[in-house]
Formats: structure tokens, C-alpha cells, sequence
């Protein structure tokens, strides 16, 4: 269990980047760290000890595996988490090119 | 398995350089160091697929940080600043939400079960009706494009609007001349 | 835009269709080997974009394969949602493996599997290229 409250900290660590950084790349930084937490737990929690990796080498062989379902579902999330960032710095560009700061605090003062 | 206990401690200490350190491409450097150890501890835990897909991930994730960060500027200038009144309470009001969603999930994963012994209730018929039904012995390629393939045609949704959302921010026609 | 030094270019002329064999390789494999889809597609937009930082682009160039990675990424879920359509056709269920599943842990094997991933590695490998494209070209915005 101490394995999935390290992973808990990671978390914590990506969100104190969301909610108190004011730099724009910092908050994005904070999300890729949450992805990377949440991802990571999943994989741990489908983790059997002494089993192999899902992939079948012999048709007619003991099963002993881990859990695959839990490898499907981040395995499509990982891919997401490029697609959503690759999003999150377009805007920060075109905020950077409008106002030439990446300070969210600066960025709502110069309205208009 | 001390190591995958190495590797966390090692990822903490990196993710806490990437939120603090003031140039931003130090800072980029050390979310990459966060992302290859994710991978190494992929493969211990089992999972080369996952792993094969979160190095290259993490490579096209580095270049294009860098790209935008080599085009506008590397210094964050809000860390040298002095700390103002509303950070220092975000920053308290946080430590007392992250306390409190701490010992919250500390509670919560009491209820999973423990490291290393999954309980493979659905898993146990995938693995058994893979290969017969499915075919691949890959099972996790079943899992995504067999068993779940709907989950994946979501996937692929979302990865072409953030592909149509990129290209539309980025586009030069259409944008209000200065 | 130039693009890097001669030992860069030339490396990444020997490596690059080595990189993209093997990108072929892991969408081929991916119902038999770890890999599939997304991890050879990730690595086939990586060679194009490691083509682009090695060699530089022009900005006609770079409109150009952007259009063409446009395509490219709507054939790509065009196909995958054409297969998952065929099985709802012949069998009545969407995404239904409707092909024969062939010999187990043989290339010719489970069905529809190599055909999606196929389709998926098209979309994911223009897809990214797309991304990249779009947020590399805008040094040409700022410098006007």
C-alpha cells in the first residue's frame, strides 16, 4: 500500500503546480505530472507478484499474468495526455504572442 | 522490489525541481526525467506495452515543450518574485487541502487491494477467451481493439479534436490583422 | 531554416528509414508483440519530426505536409470506423471480428486486430506530425 501513497504525493505535488504557480508552463508541467501519477497507479494496481506480462507465447501454457485491463486503459490515456498538452501549449502560445508573459497574474491585468 | 520504491523517491525529488526551478527548460528537462522513470517502472511492474508507448510519448512530449519554449522565452520570472499576499494564502489553503486529501486517500486505498495481488475478476475471462475468441497474443491489443474497442474509437475522437483544436489555435488565416 | 550540422544530417539520413521500419514493424506485430497502434505510430511521426528538425522546413514544404498529414490522419479514422462498420454490416455488432482468426501467434492472425491497428497507426503517426507541424510553423507568425 506505501507504493500507491508515493504515487498519491506525485499527485499532490502536479496539483500544488496547477493551483499555485502563476507561470503558464509551470501549470501545464503540474498536469503532465498528474497524468503521469494516475497512469502510473493504474499500472501498479494491476500488478500481480511473480506473474508475466500479458502476451501469449505458447497456445497451450499456464496463464499466470497480470492484469491487462488496467495496461488497455492507460495505454490509451497516455496517448490523450500528448493530444491535451500539445492543446494546452497552443494557448499558452497565442497568450504569450497577445500579452509577451507567461504570468497569469500579469495576464489579467492587461484586459483588452 | 526496492526499486520501484528508488525510482518514486527519485520521481518525487525531480517533479518537485520541475515545479520550483526558475529556468523552464531545466524544468522541462526534469518532467522528461519524471516521464522515462514512469516507463522503467512500466517494465518492472510488467507492462511493455505501456512502456514502448511512454518512452516515445515522452520524447514528442520534450520536443514540442522545447519548441514552444525556445520561441517565447526560459526564464520564469514569477519564483524570484517576492511571495504576495494571495500566494501565500494559495499556498497554506492548499497544504490544508493536501493534508486532508491525503489521509482521505490513504483511507481509500485500504479498500483496494493490496500491491501485488490484483484480483483479476473481469481480467480472468479476457485472459482466458483472448485467444479463442480474439485471437492475438498480445492481450492487451485484444483488450483495446476487441474486447474495448469502442473505448478506443473514444480515444481516437479525442485525439482528433485536440489534433483540430491545435491546427485551428495555430492557423494563420482568419486571424485579426494588427 | 537551415536546419542542424552535416554529421546531424547525415546520421539521420542513415537511421531514418531504420527508425521507420521499425515503426512499421511494431504496428505490424502489435497482436503478437508489445507495441501496436500507438506506439508505432508515435514512432513514425517521430521520424518525420526528426526529419524536420535535422533538415529544417520551408514554409512552402511545410504547408504542404501539413495538408498531406491532414489527409493522411482522416484516412486513418476513416478506416478504423469503416471496419468497425463492416462488423456491424455482416454481423450485426459494431466492431465485430468478423475475419477468420487464422493460426494463433502466426502475423495472419486475429482478425480485424492488424487491420485496426493498422488504421490507428496512420491516424495517430499524422495525427501527432499534424500537432507538431502546427505548433513548429508558428516561428513564421512571430516574425512578421
Amino acid at each position: 500500500m506505501t507504493i500507491f501513497v508515493f504515487c498519491i504525493a506525485l499527485f499532490l505535488i502536479g496539483l500544488y503546480a496547477i493551483v499555485t504557480k502563476r507561470n503558464l508552463i509551470k501549470i501545464i508541467i503540474g498536469f503532465a505530472l498528474i497524468e503521469y501519477s494516475v497512469n502510473l497507479l493504474f499500472a501498479l494496481i494491476g500488478f500481480r507478484r511473480g506473474a508475466l506480462a500479458p502476451i501469449i507465447t505458447k497456445v497451450h501454457s499456464a496463464h499466470n499474468f497480470v492484469d491487462p485491463i488496467p495496461q488497455a486503459l492507460v495505454l490509451t490515456a497516455i496517448v490523450i495526455a500528448l493530444g491535451t498538452t500539445a492543446v494546452m501549449l497552443a494557448i499558452a502560445l497565442r497568450i504569450y504572442e497577445r500579452y509577451k508573459t507567461f504570468d497569469i497574474a500579469k495576464i489579467k491585468k492587461l484586459k483588452g | 522490489m526496492i526499486e520501484l520504491y528508488l525510482f518514486l523517491i527519485f520521481m518525487l525529488v525531480a517533479a518537485i525541481i520541475a515545479t520550483e526551478i526558475k529556468d523552464l527548460l531545466a524544468a522541462v528537462i526534469s518532467l522528461g526525467a519524471v516521464g522515462f522513470s514512469v516507463a522503467i517502472m512500466f517494465i518492472l511492474v510488467q507492462a511493455p506495452d505501456l512502456a514502448i508507448v511512454q518512452i516515445v510519448v515522452e520524447v514528442l512530449t520534450i520536443v514540442i515543450f522545447v519548441a514552444v519554449i525556445l520561441k517565447t522565452t526560459h526564464i520564469d520570472e514569477t519564483i524570484a518574485e517576492k511571495f504576495s499576499g494571495t500566494q501565500v494564502l494559495a499556498t497554506v489553503l492548499y497544504a490544508v487541502f493536501a493534508i486532508l486529501f491525503f489521509i482521505a486517500m490513504v483511507r481509500a486505498m485500504n479498500d483496494i487491494p493490496p500491491f501485488g495481488q490484483a484480483t483479476m475478476r473481469v481480467a480472468g475471462q479476457y485472459i482466458r477467451l483472448g485467444l479463442p475468441r480474439a485471437g492475438g497474443a498480445n492481450l492487451v491489443a485484444d483488450v483495446i481493439l476487441d474486447f474495448r474497442a469502442l473505448d478506443t474509437l473514444g480515444e481516437a475522437t479525442v485525439l482528433f479534436t485536440s489534433v483540430i483544436g491545435v491546427v485551428a489555435l495555430m492557423r494563420k488565416i482568419g486571424r485579426r490583422q494588427k | 531554416m537551415k536546419g542542424m550540422s552535416l554529421i546531424v544530417k547525415t546520421i539521420t539520413n542513415i537511421m531514418i528509414g531504420f527508425i521507420f521500419l521499425y515503426g512499421v514493424y511494431i504496428i505490424l506485430h502489435g497482436h503478437l508483440t508489445p507495441g501496436g497502434g500507438f506506439a508505432g505510430g508515435v514512432i513514425v511521426a517521430g521520424v518525420f519530426v526528426l526529419r524536420y528538425l535535422a533538415f529544417g522546413g520551408s514554409k512552402a514544404g511545410e504547408k504542404k505536409s501539413s495538408i498531406t498529414a491532414s489527409v493522411f490522419e482522416s484516412v486513418g479514422a476513416l478506416l478504423f470506423v469503416i471496419i468497425a462498420l463492416l462488423g456491424l454490416l455482416i454481423a450485426g455488432v459494431f466492431f465485430f471480428n468478423f475475419l477468420p482468426k487464422g493460426t494463433p501467434l502466426y502475423l495472419l492472425s486475429a482478425g480485424i486486430i492488424p487491420f485496426c491497428n493498422i488504421a490507428i497507426g496512420i491516424k495517430v503517426g499524422a495525427g501527432l506530425f499534424s500537432i507538431f507541424l502546427a505548433l513548429a510553423a508558428f516561428k513564421y507568425i512571430m516574425e512578421d
